[in-house]
C-alpha cells in the first residue's frame, strides 16, 4: 500500500513539469463575449504550446451562475479545469441569490476588459453629459436609458451615474435588452433617450455619425476616443466590464502557480495581444493578491449599487 | 464599380475549385448539425472558427455560409421525416411535413423543402445585395410597440390556425405562456417561478421542450398503443420526386414565405420562428385545400421553410449594415469578420466592399450547394421510413437525448426532457394539439418584454402603443383577424362552408 502511495507520488512528480490539458468552462451560449474569451485561450494556449489540448465547454444560463456552479462542484481539486467569467457574474451571483460565488471556486487574473460608453442618437437634442444629467434631474422617469440585461454592467452603471448625479437610483428607467446589440437598434431608432453599453458595440456607429458619444466610463481618458470621462464630466463613476479566468476549488499553492503560469505565459504572448487588437479588447491583466484585493472592492460595490437600484433587497 | 460588378467578381472569385470544395464541406457539416437536435449551427461555427484562422477570409466565409444555411435547412429534414423538429424555426415544417412522410409523400415534402429554401435563400440574398441599406432603416423604425403589435397579430392569426377545437388550442397555448413566465424576467432581473431550481432561471429551453413534445410524446404514444395499427407508414407512395401538382401548389407560398420571412428576420428582435409561424397561418388561409391542412398539406411544408431560409439571410442585414448581431451564429460570424480585423458596421460597405460581396457570393454558391447535395439525398433519406418502427422510435429517443445532453449538459435538462415528453404523451391521448403550446413559449416572452418595455418608454401610458402608424395597422389587422370570422359565422356558418366546399370544385 505503502508502495503504490510512493509509486503514485512519483509519478505525480514526474507529470508535474509536464503540459495540462485544459478543459475551459465558458458558463454562456456560443457567440457572446466569455465564449469568444474561452475560444481565444484556446487558440493562444495550443499555438504557443502551452498546452497540447484545450477543449471548451459551454453551460449557459444565469448571468454564468449555472456554469459556476457545475464548475465549483464538480471539479474540486482538478488542476486542468479552468472557467471565464467576468463583472456581470458579479452582479448575476447577487441578483439571482446563487448558492455558489467566486470564493468557491479559486481567481486566477483578469485578462481582459471593456469601458462603457453613454451615447445619444445622433438626431437627438442633448449635445454633452451635463444636458442628460439635467434633464435626468429634472425629471428621472422621462429619461430612458437602453442597456443590457437588467442588473447587469450597464443596468449597474446608470445607477452609478444617477446616485453620483444626486438622483435617486431607483427612480431610473431603464430598459433592458437581451444585449448590446438589440439595445443598439432601439437607440438608432429613436426608441429611447440615451444607450449604453461596452464602447465596442458602439463604435462603428459613433465613427459612422449615427450616434454622439457622450462619455466614456473609464478612470482616465482614452486614447483615440473622443469624449470625456465621467469624472471629468463631474461624476464620480468609473466601471469597467472586465472578464476573468478562475480554476478549480480545493487547489494546492503549488498547482495554483502553475495555472497562474501557464495563464500569465499566454497573456503575455504577442499572440494573445494580437488577438486583443483584433477583437478591441484591452489588455487589464492583473493577477495575484491584487486581483483577489480588487475583486473584493468589486463585489463590495456592485452590492451596495444593486441594493440601492433596489434589485437585490 | 456598383453593386453587380462587385457581386459578378465575388462570383468569378467564389468558383475557384478550392472555394467551391470549402463550400460543400461548410455545407455538409451544417446540414449535418441541422439534422442533430440541440446542436446548432451557431456551434459549429464556434467549433469550426479556430480551425479557419489557417484559411484565407474567402474560404472561411464561404465556409461559414455553407455551415449557416445547410444547418438552416437540415432542421427540415428531420422535421419531415422524424417529427423531430433540430431547430426552433422548423417546428412549423413538422406540423404538415411529418403527415406527408407518413402518406409515404416524404419526397415531395423534402423536395419542396429544399427547392423552396433554394428559391428563398437565392431572393433574399439578392435582396441583402442590392437593399440592405433600405431595409435596415426600415427594420429601425420597428420600436417596442411595433413589435408589440406584430406579436398580437402573430398570436391571433396562429391561433386561428390550430386545430378543430378552438378550446383546445387556446389551452394548450395558455400553458405555453405559462411556461414562458418561468426564468428570470428581463426587465427587472428577477425569477419568477423558478422555485430556487437554478436551471429555471433562464426559462425553459425552447428546442429541449419541442424534441420533448414532438419526439418524445410522440414514440410513448407510439409505444402506448396497445394493438398496433399499422397507421400506414409507407415510405414511398407515387414518385419521390415533385409531380406536376406539387410544383402548382408550392411556387406561390415560396414567394410567399420568401416575401414574410426576409423583413422579419432582418428585424433586430425579430427571430426566423416567427416568420414560419406567420407564414403557416398564411397558407392555412389562402389555401384551396383547407381540409388537407393537418394532414399533411405540402402549402404547409413550403411557406415556413421559405420563410425560415429568407430570415437566415434577413439576419445578415442588420450584421452588415450595422455590425449587429441579431442571433447566435450571426454573433460568431461577427467574431470570425473581426479575425480579419474587419469590424461590420454603417461603413463595411464602403470600406470593404470586396469582402462583403464576397460574402454574398458565397453565400449564393452555398445555396446552390445545399440544393446540388440535398436532392440526390431524398431518395436516402426516405428510406429511414422503412426502418422497423420499433427500431426507428428507439433511435429518435436516442437522438433527441443526445441532442438535448449535448446542447445543456444538466440532468435537470434531461428530466424536463422526459418530463415535458410525458406531458406531450398525455396531451395527445386526450387530444390537445401541440403546436400552440410551443408557440406560446416562443412568443410569450417576446410580446411582455416589448410591451413592458414599449410602457416603461412611455412611462405607462397605453395611448403610446396606438400612436404609431405601423404598430396601429398592425393591431387593426389583428383586431380584423379575430372579429371578421366571427361576423361570417353569426350572419350564417352555412353559407361561408358552402362557399369554401363549392371553391375546392
Amino acid at each position: 500500500m505503502k508502495h503504490l502511495v510512493l509509486v503514485s507520488l512519483f509519478a505525480g512528480a514526474m507529470a508535474l513539469p509536464a503540459m495540462a490539458d485544459y478543459t475551459i468552462i465558458a458558463p454562456a451560449n456560443p457567440g457572446g463575449g466569455w465564449d469568444q474569451t474561452a475560444r481565444t485561450m484556446q487558440t493562444v494556449l495550443q499555438e504557443e504550446g502551452i498546452s497540447p489540448s484545450v477543449q471548451v465547454q459551454n453551460v449557459p444560463g444565469a448571468g454564468g451562475t449555472i456554469g459556476l456552479a457545475q464548475f465549483a462542484s464538480q471539479n474540486k481539486g482538478n488542476p486542468d479545469a479552468l472557467i471565464v467569467g467576468g463583472y456581470v457574474m458579479v452582479g448575476a451571483i447577487l441578483t439571482n441569490n446563487s448558492p455558489v460565488s467566486l470564493k468557491d471556486v479559486t481567481p486566477i487574473a483578469r485578462l481582459t476588459g471593456e469601458y462603457e460608453a453613454i451615447v445619444v442618437p445622433a438626431a437627438s437634442p442633448i449635445q454633452d453629459m451635463a444636458g442628460l444629467i439635467e434633464k435626468l434631474k429634472a425629471d428621472p422617469g422621462a429619461v430612458s436609458w437602453a442597456g443590457g440585461s437588467a442588473g447587469g454592467t450597464d443596468h449597474i452603471a446608470v445607477g452609478l451615474i444617477a446616485k453620483a448625479a444626486g438622483v435617486d437610483p431607483t427612480k431610473i428607467n431603464y430598459i433592458a435588452y437581451s444585449g448590446g446589440g438589440e439595445a443598439l437598434a432601439a437607440i438608432l431608432g429613436n426608441q429611447v433617450t440615451a444607450g449604453i453599453s461596452s464602447l465596442g458595440e458602439f463604435e462603428a456607429q459613433i465613427q459612422a455619425g449615427t450616434l454622439r458619444l457622450l462619455a466614456v466610463s473609464s478612470p482616465e481618458r482614452l486614447e483615440g476616443v473622443d469624449a470625456p470621462t465621467l469624472k471629468e464630466a463631474g461624476l464620480d463613476v468609473a466601471v469597467e466590464n472586465w472578464r476573468m479566468v478562475a480554476a478549480a476549488p480545493g487547489l494546492s499553492d503549488e498547482q495554483k502557480a502553475k495555472v497562474t503560469a501557464d495563464i500569465e505565459k499566454m497573456a503575455k504572448s504577442e499572440n494573445w495581444q494580437k488577438q486583443l487588437a483584433d477583437k478591441g479588447w484591452m489588455d487589464t491583466w492583473l493577477a495575484g493578491p491584487e486581483f483577489e484585493a480588487q475583486l473584493d472592492k468589486d463585489i463590495e460595490s456592485t452590492a451596495a449599487i444593486l441594493k440601492d437600484i433596489g434589485l437585490v433587497k | 464599380m456598383g453593386a453587380l460588378d462587385f457581386l459578378l467578381q465575388g462570383l468569378a472569385t467564389a468558383a475557384d475549385p478550392m472555394l467551391l470544395l470549402y463550400a460543400l464541406i461548410g455545407v455538409t457539416l451544417g446540414t449535418a448539425v441541422g439534422v442533430l437536435p440541440g446542436i446548432g449551427p451557431a456551434l459549429t461555427v464556434a467549433l469550426l472558427l479556430p480551425v479557419t484562422y489557417r484559411l484565407d477570409p474567402a474560404g472561411s466565409l464561404i465556409m461559414f455560409a455553407g455551415i449557416y444555411y445547410g444547418g438552416m435547412y437540415g432542421g427540415s429534414t428531420t422535421s419531415i421525416l422524424l417529427n423531430t423538429p433540430g431547430e426552433s424555426a422548423s417546428i412549423i415544417t413538422a406540423l404538415e411535413g411529418n403527415k406527408m412522410a407518413r402518406k409515404g409523400r416524404g419526397g415531395p415534402a423534402l423536395a419542396t423543402a429544399a427547392i423552396g429554401s433554394f428559391i428563398a435563400g437565392l431572393v433574399a440574398t439578392l435582396l441583402l445585395a442590392f437593399l440592405a441599406p433600405t431595409i435596415v432603416k426600415l427594420a429601425l423604425v420597428f420600436g417596442p410597440r411595433e413589435y408589440f403589435a406584430l406579436m398580437v397579430l402573430a398570436f391571433v392569426t396562429v391561433s386561428a390556425a390550430f386545430g378543430d377545437s378552438a378550446l383546445r388550442g387556446l389551452t394548450s397555448l395558455f400553458l405555453g405562456l405559462a411556461l414562458a413566465c418561468v426564468g428570470i424576467d428581463q426587465l427587472t432581473g428577477q425569477a419568477r417561478l423558478s422555485f430556487g431550481v437554478p436551471e429555471l432561471l433562464d426559462g425553459i429551453e425552447v428546442t429541449t421542450m419541442a424534441v420533448a413534445m414532438f419526439a418524445l410524446g410522440e414514440a410513448l404514444f407510439i409505444a402506448g398503443q396497445r394493438v398496433q395499427v399499422d397507421d400506414e407508414v409507407t415510405a414511398v407512395k407515387g414518385s419521390v420526386w415533385m409531380n406536376r401538382q406539387d410544383w402548382a401548389r408550392s411556387w406561390k407560398p415560396w414567394l410567399r414565405g420568401t416575401v414574410i420571412g426576409f423583413p422579419i428576420g432582418a428585424m433586430p428582435a425579430g427571430g426566423a420562428e416567427i416568420g414560419t409561424f406567420l407564414s403557416y397561418a398564411t397558407e392555412k388561409k389562402l389555401t384551396k385545400y383547407p381540409e388537407e391542412f393537418g394532414n399533411g398539406a405540402i402549402e404547409g411544408v413550403a411557406g415556413p421553410e421559405a420563410a425560415n431560409n429568407a430570415s437566415a439571410a434577413g439576419t445578415l442585414v442588420p450584421l452588415l449594415t450595422l455590425g449587429l448581431p441579431t442571433s447566435a451564429t450571426a454573433a460568431i460570424m461577427l467574431a470570425g469578420f473581426q479575425q480579419f480585423g474587419l469590424q461590420p458596421g454603417p461603413l463595411l460597405f464602403a470600406t470593404n466592399p470586396t469582402l462583403v460581396w464576397g460574402l454574398i457570393a458565397s453565400l449564393l454558391i452555398a445555396n446552390a450547394m445545399l440544393l446540388v447535395l440535398n436532392l440526390p439525398l431524398i431518395g436516402l433519406w426516405v428510406r429511414l421510413l422503412t426502418i422497423p418502427k420499433p427500431w426507428l422510435y428507439a433511435g429518435i429517443l436516442l437522438f433527441a437525448t443526445l441532442g438535448t445532453i449535448g446542447a445543456n449538459p444538466s440532468t435537470f435538462e434531461l428530466g424536463m426532457l422526459l418530463g415535458f415528453g410525458v406531458l406531450g404523451y398525455v396531451m395527445r391521448l386526450f387530444g390537445y394539439p401541440i403546436a400552440p403550446i410551443v408557440v406560446g413559449l416562443i412568443l410569450g416572452p417576446m410580446a411582455e418584454q416589448q410591451l413592458r418595455r414599449a410602457l416603461s418608454i412611455s412611462q405607462g401610458d397605453w395611448g403610446y402603443l396606438l400612436h404609431s402608424p405601423i404598430a396601429a395597422t398592425l393591431l387593426g389587422l389583428a383586431a380584423l383577424a379575430l372579429i371578421v370570422p366571427l361576423i361570417l359565422r353569426a350572419r350564417g356558418k352555412g353559407q361561408v362552408l358552402a362557399q369554401l366546399a363549392g371553391d375546392e370544385d
